[in-house]
């Protein structure tokens, strides 16, 4: 088990390494680091002292060192426009993404397995087809157009909520938050949706394969049997077994979840660091670009890990393929 | 059973790529978003002949004719049947070239990615061993990341662009394809028709990309289908981004996002028509990706 930890651990640092490393070559190699990660506006001293803080007059292997001792300092330079640490200016737009993402997850989880069941429950059935149906449209259509579909209807044509922004927040522990008033709520109401929509799609194909498969199961029909009531074979024995995988998937798509924030963010003008990166981008300020891609691969990373130890502590056969191998 | 034998109908010779069209043809729905497919991309190939007006040729403009709602008729006479965008651009036309980049960009995209991805899967699955171990480590942590985030940060680096798009596309797409072809390919190389091919001392080159490769293209034709509808979304959400195709040369995700302005002032057509025809595009290609995919699907095979 300790083995198992440390070589996923490995396996992590060397990811995390390898994209360092490709950052460094498209920056430093590739690019001109002058050029990128100095202010265009610099004077000619401040360029300087940059250089040599940044070891750019340095041989290249030199370069690297300084590079990624910084990288393990959390130092990715100064964003040229807000003339703030890079990390510093995407971390404090972390908690309005991460809350996004958060609430969007609970929605696809508390609307999605519900209609997956009754799709699973009436796979040839009008609901169950319409369903069906709604799941492979919120799958294919691009989720920046949805989104404009939603202000168009929900904020444009009947004017129930606010069509971009982030409205008031309330503090809590620290962090400013928007779902503990009525007005935040209706600003966070559309961006949830539009973010919760594609994982929606998908928790309800998998709540829907996995009602079908369960149902077929003898401890089903032994339920039904016993002379249990319909609602509670559905409501315990069914969805008891359905949200193993939907929980599982769950937990990667998280990161997948901020990552599509940027669309969403980006449509709804709510101030994350999805937004931050594409204002960044139009912006030229490639410190930021650079600490938000280290920082969303350390996400990635980390996500991965604790799903794959989670794994091997849950799932007793993942850990006997491994005792196997050794 | 019943006692009397039925009487043996000699099965009709047809080759498998007609049985493979007749049971395509089976689903309607599936047949009805082929033709939508076939008369989309018939409409771009031949946008400048069909359209009303060439929507980026300023002297055919008429600015008195600005934000115009649908079916409204010009001064010169001409009815803009989906309206009219700030510029006064007749939207029909704007959308029919905005569909034709889309496409190209998409088309173009896949069909290098499709290239690249098809020679590193049967190069792993061939020849196995190092080379795919290397091939594949690259594939996963590739398809760790969602894509939309792979082509941002690569558009970030390397600018806006149409041939830069196109690069962003085919570095994000490889990847499917080259999973989907190793997979069929591992079990194909097993067979004997392999072995005597290489027994006939015919090069790896030829072994793999004549034997191997046409004995894997049924999934991949069903990936690739699928992608180029990923393709074309992806592609609007960049331009949408603003990170995608220049203004100059607008395709229908950047038609949205000029609209997107107009949107909340209640001017909803400059959005909305462009999002209807990337919409039907999308899901007319994924009706015929679903189709392709039980057709093409040995084990869902009657």
């Amino acid at each position: 088990m300790v083995a198992y930890f440390l070589r996923r651990l490995g396996q992590s640092a060397v990811a995390v390494f390898v994209m360092a490393v490709l950052v460094f070559v498209g920056v430093y190699a590739i690019g001109n680091p002058v050029d990128i990660l100095i202010n265009p506006e610099a004077t000619e001293r401040e360029r300087l002292a940059a250089m040599a803080r940044m070891g750019l007059d340095r041989p290249l292997w030199e370069q690297f060192l300084v590079y990624f001792g910084n990288l393990l300092r959390g130092d990715f330079g100064t964003s040229f426009v807000y003339g703030d640490s890079a990390l510093a200016v995407i971390l404090q737009r972390l908690p309005a993404t991460l809350e996004l993402a958060f609430v969007a997850l609970l929605l696809a989880v508390l609307l999605g397995v519900p209609l997956g069941v009754i799709a699973g429950l009436y796979p040839d059935g009008l609901l169950g087809r319409s369903i069906m149906a709604g799941s492979i449209l919120g799958f294919s259509l691009p989720n920046f157009w949805q989104g404009l579909m939603l202000i168009l209807i929900f904020a444009v044509f009947l004017g129930w909520v606010p069509a971009g922004g982030r409205g008031p927040t309330t503090e809590l522990f620290g962090l400013r938050v928007s779902f503990l008033s009525w007005e935040g709520l209706r600003h966070m109401i559309l961006p949830a949706i539009n973010l919760a929509l594609f994982k929606m799609a998908l928790v309800i194909r998998l709540a829907r394969a996995g009602t079908r498969e369960v149902i077929t199961q003898d401890y089903i029909k032994f339920a039904r049997a016993k002379g249990l009531s319909r609602r509670r074979v559905v409501l315990v024995h069914v969805l008891k077994n359905i949200m193993i995988p939907v929980v599982t998937i769950l937990g990667l798509e998280l990161g997948s979840m901020i990552a599509f924030a940027v669309v969403t963010e980006t449509v709804f003008a709510w101030p994350g660091m999805g937004k931050l990166l594409i204002d960044s981008i139009n912006r030229l300020d490639r410190p930021v670009i650079v600490a938000y891609l280290m920082l969303i691969v350390f996400i990635f990373v980390l996500i991965n890990l604790v799903v794959d130890i989670l794994y091997s502590v849950l799932d007793p056969r993942v850990r006997l393929a491994q005792r196997g191998a050794q | 059973m019943t006692g009397t034998p039925q009487p043996a109908t000699a099965p009709k010779a047809i080759s498998p790529m007609r049985a493979a069209m007749l049971d395509f043809a089976a689903s309607r729905l599936a047949l009805g978003g082929l033709v939508l497919v076939v008369l989309i991309a018939l409409a771009a190939i031949f946008a400048p002949w069909i359209t009303p007006q060439n929507p980026y040729d300023l002297a055919q403009l008429d600015i008195m004719d600005n934000n115009l709602p649908p079916g409204s008729e010009s001064w010169g006479g001409m009815t803009y049947w989906l309206g009219t965008d700030n510029q006064g651009r007749d939207m029909l036309s704007a959308i029919v070239y905005g569909l034709r980049m889309s496409l190209i960009v998409a088309g173009t995209a896949t069909l290098c990615a499709l290239g690249i991805g098809m020679a590193a899967g049967i190069v792993a699955a061939y020849f196995g061993g190092r080379a795919d171990t290397l091939i594949m480590r690259v594939v996963d942590l590739q398809l760790s990341f969602p894509a939309i985030l792979v082509a941002l940060i690569l558009l970030a680096i390397l600018g806006k662009g149409v041939d830069k798009v196109i690069i962003a596309l085919v570095i994000v797409q490889w990847a499917y394809y080259a999973r989907t072809v190793r997979g069929s390919a591992l079990v194909e190389r097993q067979r004997d028709y392999i072995a005597a091919a290489q027994g006939l001392g015919l090069s790896h080159a030829r072994v793999m990309f004549r034997h191997l490769l046409p004995n894997c293209l049924p999934p991949l034709i069903v990936v690739a289908t699928v992608q180029i509808a990923q393709a074309i979304a992806l592609e609007a959400t960049l331009s949408f981004l603003g990170v995608g195709v220049p203004v100059t040369e607008p395709s229908l995700g950047l038609l949205i996002a000029n609209g997107y302005s107009y949107l909340l002032s209640g001017n909803y057509w400059i959005s909305v028509y462009p999002g209807v025809a990337l919409l039907i595009t999308i899901v007319a290609i994924n009706l015929v990706g679903d189709q392709l995919r039980d057709v093409l699907n040995p084990r869902l095979r009657r």
